[in-house]
Order: structure tokens, then C-alpha cells, then sequence
């Protein structure tokens, strides 16, 4: 099953901390309970991610990883909470 | 003579009811690759929500000085070494490799390359994530560091004291 997501944030290409960053501005404009898909070809996402839901307090509903042709691409998808 | 309230730099009440996690990093070296680490550090920590102090001191100083700034010091000595003393977030240069600027102009279109973020872009975005900036007056009077050819936005102008009452309240306290 995939999720959805009511808006998408696109970071390929950037390295950390720069799709952190770009998310913690993004959730900003986001209504409570809106989920945000980060787009990512950052690998460090897998880990950095949960980490920032953890800490912010955000709700991480899960991440996917798939094969595109220019290499692996990872989604996380972000509940904002506060 | 008048006198001029002045906010405290580390307000007490501030520091007891929230206790956010707070971080601390001395950037005592002006090298790019050390400021780089720094600047990702500070960005990255003001992203998960927590409070972030950066203090500048010794050659990290030249991380905000404006680019070409030399010196405006009274004596001469001080003023020679402002001039000598190259600042600016765009001139760093790197700890190895630097090879008389080749090394480093080839590191920084590897950056832009790959999207990566410069310094001076870095820093940028600390300052719009709330990341407090201190200058060290001891080290700006040692090297002929005037106010006036630092960037703006500099919250602070303190001593040891300053950090530590800050760095005493972090989980995070580096030296860069």
C-alpha cells in the first residue's frame, strides 16, 4: 500500500543536513494532521529522519525506498503533530 | 555619560522553565572544512527544534568577517595583522589540500556540483533557524577585529563567561 500525502517536498539531489533543514521549514507551513512526503536520494535519511521526527516530535508514518534509474530514492512520510 | 539597558546574553528565568536541548559549539578555526562541520552541526540541531550558540573566536572570527574587511584598529601592529589576516565566509580556506587556493576552488565546484551548500550559504541558514551568534571581544582585540568589518547579525559580543553560562545548560558542547 502506498501513502498519501496531502504535500510533497521534494530534496533530491541535496546532502544532509540540507533535506533536514528544507523539512523542518516546510512543516512549518503544514496544518496539524497534514502528512508531508520527503522526497530524498540522501541515504543518510533512513536514519536522520526517524531521528528528527523523534526529537521534533513529529509523527513519522513511515518511510519507502525505491529503485529509480538514476539510483535509489527514499520517501518518508511526516504527520505534522504541533 | 548615559546609560543603556542591555540584555543579559543568557537570561536565568529563560534557561529554568524551558529546558529545550541546547547546543554549544566554539569554532575557534577559520579552515572551510572545519567551519563547514560547524555550520551543519548548528543548521542541523536549530532544524530538530533545539537552541543553538555558536561562539567565534581566534581565526574561526574570520568565518564573519565581511569579505576584503581588513581592520580598523588604533595601532599598527593590530592593523597590519587585520590586514594580513584575510576574512570572509567565501575565502576560507581548507586544512589539507588548500594548495594555494587551487585545492580549495576545486573543493568548492565539487560543492556546487553535488548542490552542496557553501559556507557562507550555511551560515545564512543558521541565522534564518535562529541560530545565535557570539563574537569573542577578547580574540577581536588581539587581532585587530573591529565591530565594523563583522557581518551583521551578530547577537553578541562576550567573553568566556558568556559560553560557559551557556554551555553549562547543553547536552551538545563542541569545539571546532
Amino acid at each position: 500500500m502506498t501513502m498519501q500525502a496531502d504535500v510533497k517536498l521534494d530534496t533530491l539531489g541535496y546532502f544532509c543536513p540540507m533535506p533536514i533543514i528544507m523539512t523542518s521549514k516546510k512543516i512549518k507551513e503544514l496544518t496539524l494532521g497534514q502528512v508531508l512526503e520527503v522526497v530524498s536520494d540522501d541515504e543518510g535519511i533512513k536514519k536522520d529522519m526517524p531521528a528528527w521526527c523523534e526529537t521534533t516530535g513529529h509523527h513519522l508514518m513511515g518511510m519507502e525506498e525505491e529503485q529509480a534509474t538514476s539510483g535509489r530514492i527514499y520517501k518518508a512520510f511526516v504527520k505534522k503533530t504541533k | 555619560m548615559t546609560t543603556t539597558q542591555m540584555d543579559p546574553a543568557v537570561a536565568l528565568a529563560d534557561l529554568q522553565t524551558a529546558k529545550p536541548d541546547r547546543v554549544t559549539i566554539v569554532l575557534l578555526s577559520g579552515d572551510l572544512d572545519r567551519a563547514m562541520a560547524a555550520f551543519i552541526i548548528a543548521t542541523g540541531a536549530a532544524a530538530m527544534g533545539m537552541k543553538v550558540t555558536m561562539f567565534f573566536t581566534f581565526w574561526g572570527l574570520n568565518t564573519i568577517r565581511r569579505k576584503g574587511a581588513t581592520s580598523s584598529a588604533k595601532d599598527w601592529l593590530r592593523r597590519m595583522f587585520g590586514f594580513l589576516n584575510k576574512g570572509g565566509a567565501e575565502s576560507l580556506p581548507l586544512s589539507r589540500f588548500h594548495f594555494g587556493g587551487v585545492g580549495t576552488r576545486m573543493m568548492q565546484q565539487v560543492m556546487k556540483q553535488n548542490k552542496m551548500p557553501g559556507v557562507p550559504e550555511l551560515m545564512e541558514t543558521a541565522m534564518d533557524l535562529g541560530v545565535k551568534f557570539i563574537a569573542c571581544t577578547t580574540t577581536m582585540g588581539l587581532m585587530g577585529i573591529t565591530k565594523d568589518t563583522l557581518i551583521d547579525g551578530i547577537d553578541q559580543f562576550a567573553g568566556v563567561t558568556t559560553y560557559l553560562a551557556e554551555a553549562k545548560h547543553g547536552s551538545v558542547n563542541l569545539f571546532i
